[in-house]
């Protein structure tokens, strides 16, 4: 342990109060504009969507047992997995990282006291709140069947369930998004500690940046194209109905010009995580800290380019696929150089296999697969076969569910210490770690299988051949579940019963780690300055024999 | 695995195989490292480290950047490639309407012959598909044939393959389309020539679908206009398939299916150069399959060129 816990304690009383104990009532956390403590008030927020969309998925995965279903009428599936596609992408995955790790961290990562306009960080979670409201008013109205995708004319003039109130929904959320990210972006900006030069940015810092431009630049074009379903569905406005002139396929150029780069939105705060763990638990340097920042840089901005890719078989041009197809095999390289330089960074490291660091090896070796299963959508020919199948369902949840969700469970063990000032129990968390990641592999590998035999997506009854894939699926998600719902347990317990954190417990060089387990509202006692760049685990050119401590911690 | 039925789906499959081919490998490569360089580097072990070595540099990075870039390049090249096969459409091809709505298929032989949900097809004859749907969208999809097309509301889109393989084959719809969806499902049945021949000649009663498009020509009052004898000035359609009309404001369009459609259901969309718009919509007098008929009509030699 570090010399620092028995210093933590005897000043405890002299210094101010930790951010926790900074006002105890519920007005004090609902009017609250520390950054850290929006950041819990999303965290509540999204575990609880995170569950209403489990929910969801648990019953599609019963259901699908059987091909002829068990429980549940056409109608209440086609509700079931459009509730879990809305809950889990906007009200979960999107948000996740950036609204509770970034908001808690980026601030004090770049020795801020705060983020550059906290109350419209508060207004972005209010915004939140009226959102996943409206959204859950339209689930209690009776539900939506459009699927998270809203495709016209479906959602316009067909579907009989409560688009107008899930699509405001999702409408509003797309505000705090926006505003989250102009807050981010400011922050970066003007925010820096003095001495924190754009590449002296942790990695993590350069994600919620790159996240944030994504996050201004797309949403707003989300908010457009639900507008404009709002607009057909309620008034009549003839947009994409083809009978009056209108294209449906307007809908799907606006919506994928949103949800491409809504999948960078999800994995690049997930970058940003498992640099931050792997560097750490393996005490080495990230392997290529430019060629890091530039791929997320070129991620962001390509993934603006490639919305086209979801359309190959819509009808759209054969030489639009041409274009699209060759600038999703351009994005595949900065995500593939990401992969190499982080086990790169493993070379002469010194690892320690904890829970984080489980984790984030998790996260590599589905991201890789999922990467790679993205080549095979990005081959027009072979898209034309496997898009809209299993496979294509089996190959996002690789990226957004086996990668950015371990990923997120990864830094939320890693900065507990940080965030509630309590430690967890190293063993219960590596078991819910490997769970997950064999319970992931369990549910979601039978689906490539069954996607490449022809099984359509979003099916409630389908042809016998294929339920021995189904089955297989459902059973790996028991064990998933599992490895979803233990941590609450033990998570739960560390908050009341866990050993007291000391400031610093995994030895890590980023600033916040510089100051107190839980840290005083203002962040530092004393505004750090920074002398050097991040990941200081060794001198520039050789790694030590032992394990040491990291080099020269950033003094405040 | 899936059956390779159409002479399409080996080249696919080979396809498929390179690229599993090289995941295997990427992914054996990077766990490989991962798994040794665990274990060798795991903390407090006593493995080499101190001076990094020379190579853990810039130029390495710059390298392995080279190499995935053109392993990439080199897929795309692959794949565009067979794109091209995928997308050129056989002359001389057997032509099947199918016409999708919530939740079934409709799909018209040449000869008028009619079937839903399920469609025969003789082995070894190139079928195109000329599709449209009559409310939202739908997706024709055949998994052994390794074709997806979706199937769109007011456009006409295209397809094709070449059954190699006689039997009896999943056809699903892959865009998801509401309640039934799942249900939106039948069987393409492939047969030997003979056996289509003879399945074939079992004719609809209501003759061929030009046939019968010539019959709707009259009934819903084409022939006041564009009959020959007509008082109204309109243009005749006598041999219209296929030729480059002028359009009222400039430019030209080809009168394609999909021309043809929209000039039948929204004709003030294109106006033929030199008349005045008078003709009216048959948005809900004429359905889609009334409309395949009528152009499979004016497709004829002397289609539209009526008394
Ligand atoms: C009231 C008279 C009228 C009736 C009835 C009418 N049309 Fe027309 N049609 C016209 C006129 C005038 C034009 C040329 C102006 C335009 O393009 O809209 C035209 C254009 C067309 C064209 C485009 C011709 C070209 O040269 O490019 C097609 C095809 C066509 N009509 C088909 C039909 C069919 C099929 C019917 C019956 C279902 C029909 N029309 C009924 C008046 C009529
Ligand atoms: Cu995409
Ligand atoms: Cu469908």
């Amino acid at each position: 342990m570090s010399p620092n816990t028995q210093e933590g304690i005897v000043d405890r009383e002299l210094r101010s109060p930790s951010y926790l104990q900074n006002g105890t009532t519920i007005r004090s956390w609902l009017l609250t504009t520390d950054h850290k403590r929006i950041g819990i008030l999303y965290a509540m927020s999204i575990t609880f969507f995170f569950f209403l969309g489990g929910i969801a998925a648990t019953l599609i995965r019963l259901e699908l047992i059987s091909p002829t279903g068990l429980f549940l009428t056409n109608d209440e599936y086609n509700r079931a997995f459009t509730l879990h596609g809305i809950v889990m992408v906007w009200f979960f995955l999107v948000p996740s990282i950036p609204t509770t790790l970034g908001n808690f961290l980026l601030p004090m990562m770049i020795g801020a006291k705060d983020v550059a306009f906290p109350r419209l960080n508060l207004m972005s979670w209010y915004l939140f709140i009226a959102g996943g409201l409206l959204t859950v008013l339209a689930l209690i109205a009776g539900g939506v069947d459009t699927g998270w995708t809203f495709y016209t004319p479906f959602s316009t003039l067909y579907s009989n369930s409560h688009v107008l109130l899930a699509a405001m929904g999702v409408f509003v959320v797309g505000f705090s998004s926006i505003a989250t990210g102009v807050n981010f972006i400011a922050t970066v900006h003007l925010l820096r500690a003095k001495g924190m030069t754009w590449m002296r940015l942790p990695l993590f810092g350069w994600a919620m940046y790159t996240t944030s431009l994504v996050m201004v630049l797309a949403t707003p074009v989300l908010a457009m194209s639900l507008l404009l379903v709002v607009a057909e569905r309620a008034f009549g406005l003839p947009i994409f109905d083809p009978r009056s002139g209108g294209d449906p396929l307007l809908f799907q150029h606006l919506f994928w010009f949103y949800s491409h780069p809504a999948v960078y939105i999800m994995v690049l705060p997930a970058f940003g995580v498992v640099s931050e763990i792997i560097t750490c638990e393996a005490r080495r340097r990230i392997f290529g800290y430019q060629f890091m920042v530039y791929a997320m840089v070129v991620i962001a901005v390509i993934g603006f380019m490639v919305w086209g890719h979801h359309m190959f078989v819509s009808g759209q041009s054969a030489f639009a696929s041409l274009v699209f197809s060759f600038l999703s095999f351009v994005i595949a390289v900065p995500s593939a150089i990401k992969v190499f330089n982080w086990t790169g960074t493993l070379y002469r490291g010194q690892i320690r296999f904890s829970a984080p660091m489980l984790y984030a090896l998790g996260f590599i070796g589905l991201f890789t697969i999922g990467g790679l299963t993205g080549l095979f959508l990005a081959s027009i020919p072979i898209d034309v076969d496997l898009t809209d199948t299993y496979f294509v369902v089996a190959h996002f949840h690789y990226i957004m569910v086996g990668g950015s969700v371990s990923a997120f469970f990864g830094g939320l063990h890693f900065w507990w210490p940080k965030i509630t000032g309590r430690m967890y129990s190293e063993r219960l968390a590596q078991f819910a770690a490997i769970s997950m990641f064999f319970g992931f592999n369990f549910t979601f590998f039978p689906q490539f299988i069954m996607g490449w035999m022809g099984m359509p997506r979003r099916y409630h009854l389908y042809a016998p051949e294929f339920q021995p894939w189904h089955v297989m699926s459902s059973m790996g998600a028991v064990v998933l579940a599992f490895g979803y719902a233990w941590p609450v347990f033990y998570l739960g317990w560390s908050l009341f019963k866990g050993q007291r954190a000391p400031d610093n417990p995994w030895d890590a060089t980023g600033l916040e780690w510089q100051t107190r387990s839980p840290p005083p509202k203002e962040n530092f006692d004393r505004t750090p300055v920074v002398t050097d760049g991040p990941y200081k685990y060794h001198p520039q050119d050789s790694t030590p024999h032992e394990v040491e401590q990291a080099q020269a911690p950033q003094v405040p | 695995m899936p059956p390779e039925a159409s002479t399409l789906a080996p080249r696919i499959d080979h396809l498929m195989l390179i690229l599993v081919g090289m995941s295997v490998l990427i992914v054996s490569l990077v766990s490989a490292l991962l798994i040794v360089f665990s274990i060798r580097y795991r903390r407090g072990s006593t493995a080499k480290r101190g001076r990094l070595p020379e190579w853990v540099s810039r130029e390495i990075e710059i390298g392995w950047t080279a190499a995935t870039f053109f392993v990439a390049l080199f897929i795309f090249w692959f794949a565009a490639a067979l794109q091209g096969a995928q997308y050129k459409m056989p002359k001389n091809a057997m032509e099947v309407h199918v016409v999708a709505k919530q939740w079934m298929w409709k799909l018209e032989h040449p000869n008028g012959r009619r079937e839903i949900n399920a469609l025969h097809v003789p082995v070894g004859v190139p079928v195109r598909l000329v599709m449209t749907s009559q409310d939202v969208i739908h997706s024709f999809f055949v998994p052994a044939f390794r074709i997806k097309q979706d199937v769109l509301p007011g456009r006409y889109t295209e397809a094709w393959f070449e059954a190699k393989e006689v039997g009896t084959y999943h056809l699903f719809c892959a865009e998801y389309c509401g309640t039934d969806h799942s249900k939106m499902t039948g069987g393409i049945v492939v047969m030997p020539r003979a056996a289509y021949a003879r399945w074939s000649r079992g004719v609809d009663e209501h003759g061929t679908l030009a046939q019968q498009g010539a019959q709707l020509f009259r009934q819903l009052g084409c022939t006041g206009c564009h009959g020959q004898s007509a008082r109204v000035r309109a243009p005749s359609l006598a041999g219209i398939f296929g030729r480059r009309q002028p359009m009222e404001g400039g430019g030209f369009k080809v009168a394609d299916e999909e021309y043809i459609h929209d000039s039948i259901l929204q004709p003030q969309k294109d106006v033929v150069a030199g008349y005045t718009p008078v003709m009216p919509s048959y948005q809900g007098i004429a359905s889609e399959d009334d409309v395949v008929r009528l152009i499979a009509y004016l497709k004829t030699p002397n289609g539209g060129s009526v008394e």
